[in-house]
């Protein structure tokens, strides 16, 4: 404030802006952009399901009001398509969970050649997705993948098996190809969680006689949380709308046992030509990872540790 | 802090909070399905008036030979022309029409469905010429992705080319597209592992192709005799139409579009196939391979017998490719009962989409593409669909088996039915199939609920 003898009248006086709307205005740009290429288009989904729309039926697209979403919800094939993409979002976050934790605790051991470690661990989650399940779907080939090939020379196997082919086993090898590729990421996050953990507390824990498990369980484990809960609701968003990853792999088969929601919208969509259906089954799949979304932070912010 | 400034700290925070929660909706929402508009606008013009059909110049007279234009043509990367054989036939293209440049696309088969659909509905498509497979004429019409050109056709195409290859372009009488190419499954053997099982001839029915590939699995010589391309995709119904074919049944559907695919020839095909497979005659891993699959595990030397389109045999006998070529040959894919041999038409042909700015030119490129120089470039790998061709000892000289099986087979080609609702029908047979060849379904339960179906479909 001006102090001397240049004096300005009050009403002129100028305030400096708050800082919440130079933050607002930052972001303005870009909530622009993404008003306009995402929320638009996704309003007109939302008014497209409600209406019966076929490509192969032009200009004919009556009114259904929820009639999309309720053959959905009762057709079988939409159910067996939700059980795929749970069983496979339960599945893949749990795997990536744990053994990223257990990752993240030995990156952060104080060793030689942790930067090593830290650098190759990154590889896999620097692969761009197609190229991850082509690689997989190599390895996995029946007839000269290397998965056989090893497990063949070490002697677990005496056949080669067909490890794609098979409704048994097709699901959890696209769901060994995700937990290699993310893992990483779950890892790098909980690292970052770890690394503010304060050492004294587990000096102290050490002095009052504390092992290494109930250390893990009573400082460790909690004081993660958060980061676990955030790694949770990004890993199960993703987890929920895979697509890509198995539809290279197996394109949904064998007998649509990988067929997980998001592969049953696009064959609905893009090859039965009714897009009135597939944009009813999109907002389906957004709602359900909406809620998702909503429990686990509320769970945060039950933990205490909220923005705001 | 104030009032105003705690107020508008609250504001700003709302208004950011709903932003992310937006953001995390919508990338929630980003691998969805789908969010254009339908083609619910006009076509673009689809056939200028002035054409006569009987002049086979009547195409060229209409086609502008100064402006210089692109041509988006979307092609396919699997069977049949390679990208070699495409890049040089729009060399010769352009040599003829200098101003006119071709921008080819190619996919593969699977992708190439999906494409058309998501470049050209909305009305502004991308492409002008687009490769459409046999059975999809019906839904791309309906779906005003394709044009008519029935009048722009040039008389000596219609006399000229198999018939077979003509249903791969027509709907309802009009034609949608250039016949460009005419293929079916044939059947192909390793020489030398039949002569070690003792085999001296090419099976000619269906039971004696499982009684061979007992022979040659008993003999040692391979653990899985046969291998095909039984994916949960396209692959395996072209595979099932040409066996029900084989064992009598020929439609998939009557007139008044009652399921036929459960009954005769298609129960009794996907029945044998289940049988083949549990007779330890079939790979197993063939229900996740597609037809080039089935060419490296032949190439490889892993398999005596498959079913495979005309471009198998060269990619097998290429000795760059293949570690047992010239061991390869081609024989009529094998009949039962009556029937001598069967094939599927897997015909495709170059359709002009009602998007092109440039109708007139996009069609001298299919006709171009189609005509009987540019098809005979290459006969290793995609036969032609010309009459004259396979008469022309200059042409077959190179292949006279191939030939020769072509010849039997293209006289009674079944093609997948044409309707709107086939990719629907082919989705769910693909399914079905699958389930029944992992054993968890009988053939009459999944083909019976798969035609339970078919009204829903049908709508």
């Amino acid at each position: 404030m001006a102090v001397g003898t240049l004096r300005r009248s009050p009403a002129k006086r100028s305030k400096p802006w708050p800082e919440t709307w130079v933050a607002a205005a930052f972001v303005a740009p870009a909530a622009l952009v993404i008003f306009l290429v995402v929320v638009v288009p996704l309003a007109r989904a939302g008014w497209m399901s409600l209406f019966a729309i076929e490509l192969t039926r032009p200009g004919v697209e009556p009114f259904v009001g929820l009639g999309n979403y309720i053959t959905q919800i009762t057709s079988a094939g939409f159910w067996d398509s939700i059980s795929k993409a749970l069983f496979f979002t339960v599945v893949t976050t749990a795997l990536e969970l744990s053994l990223g934790t257990g990752l993240a605790m030995l990156m952060d051991q104080p060793m030689r050649f942790r930067w090593i470690l830290r650098s190759l661990v990154i590889l896999p989650w620097a692969l761009p997705t197609i190229v991850n399940a082509l690689m997989w779907r190599w390895i996995d080939n029946a007839t000269y993948g290397s998965l056989n090939a090893l497990l063949t020379q070490v002697g677990a196997l005496h056949d080669y098996v067909p490890w794609l082919s098979q409704e048994t086993t097709a699901m959890w090898m696209v769901i060994i190809a995700d937990v290699w590729k993310m893992t990483p990421f779950c890892a790098l996050l909980i690292l970052a969680g770890l690394q503010g953990i304060d050492r004294e507390l587990f000096e102290a824990a050490r002095v009052d006689g504390g092992s290494t498990i109930a250390i893990f369980r009573r400082i460790i484990l909690p004081l993660l949380t958060p980061i676990i809960l955030i790694v949770l609701v990004l890993r199960t968003m993703e987890a929920f709308k895979v697509f890509d990853l198995i539809w290279i792999m197996t394109g949904g088969g064998p007998a649509s046992s990988t067929q997980t929601v998001a592969i049953y919208a696009y064959r609905t969509a893009y090859q039965g030509y009714d897009f009135g259906q597939g944009a009813a089954l999109g907002y389906i799949i957004a709602i359900a990872i909406m809620l998702l979304a909503a429990v686990y932070l509320w769970m945060l912010r039950r933990t205490g540790t909220t923005a705001s | 802090m104030t009032r105003s400034v705690a107020a508008s700290r609250g504001i700003a925070w709302r208004l950011l909070g709903t932003a992310t929660a937006v953001l995390l909706v919508v990338s929630a929402c980003s691998s969805s399905a789908a969010t254009p508009s339908p083609a619910a606008s006009q076509p673009a013009a689809s056939a200028p008036a002035a054409a006569s059909p009987a002049a086979s110049a009547a195409a060229s007279a209409a086609i502008d030979t100064t402006t210089p234009m692109t041509l988006n043509v979307l092609l396919m990367q699997q069977a049949a022309y390679s990208a070699a054989d495409i890049t040089a036939m729009d060399a010769a293209f352009t040599k003829a029409y200098p101003n006119i440049t071709i921008n080819p696309e190619l996919v593969s088969y699977d992708s190439l469905h999906d494409k058309i659909v998501t470049a050209q509905v909305g009305g502004s498509g991308k492409y002008d010429v687009v490769l459409m497979d046999t059975p999809w004429p019906a839904e791309l019409v309906k779906a005003n992705i394709v044009s008519d050109i029935t009048s722009q056709i040039p008389a000596n195409f219609t006399t000229g080319v198999f018939d077979s290859a003509w249903t791969a372009a027509k709907y309802n009488g009009k034609v949608y597209g250039v016949p460009w190419i005419n293929d079916t499954k044939f059947f192909f053997y390793n020489t030398d592992m039949f002569t070690k099982a003792g085999i001296t001839a090419a099976p000619k029915t269906w039971d004696e192709v499982e009684a061979d590939a007992k022979a040659i699995k008993a003999a040692g010589v391979v653990k899985y005799p046969i291998t095909a391309s039984w994916k949960q995709a396209e692959a395996v119904i072209c595979d099932w139409t040409q066996l029900a074919a084989a064992f009598g049944g020929s439609d998939f559907v009557d007139a008044s579009g009652k399921a036929l695919f459960n009954q005769g020839g298609g129960l009794a095909a996907l029945t044998f196939m289940k049988k083949l497979i549990d007779e330890g005659l079939v790979d197993p891993a063939s229900l996740s391979q597609t037809e080039d699959d089935v060419n490296s595990v032949m190439s490889a030397g892993q398999s005596a017998m498959a079913l495979n389109w005309t471009y198998g045999l060269s990619v097998m006998n290429d000795p760059s490719k293949s570690s047992v070529a010239g061991k390869i040959k081609v024989a009529p894919s094998p009949g039962e009962g009556s029937v001598t041999t069967s094939g599927v038409n897997g015909g495709m042909s170059l359709a002009v989409t009602t998007t092109t700015k440039h109708p007139n030119e996009a069609l001298a490129y299919a006709l171009f593409m189609a005509s009987e120089q540019s098809q005979e470039m290459d006969v290793a790998n995609a036969l032609p669909m010309w009459k004259a061709s396979f008469d022309n000892p200059a042409v077959t000289k190179g292949n006279p088996d191939l030939f020769a099986a072509a010849k039997i087979q293209f006289a009674g080609l079944v093609a997948r039915p044409v309707v709107p609702y086939y990719t629907k029908l082919s989705n769910a047979l693909q399914d079905a199939i699958q389930q029944v060849l992992l054993g968890k379904k009988t053939p009459q339960t999944a083909l019976d609920d798969v035609a339970a179906q078919l009204p829903t479909f049908q709508q």
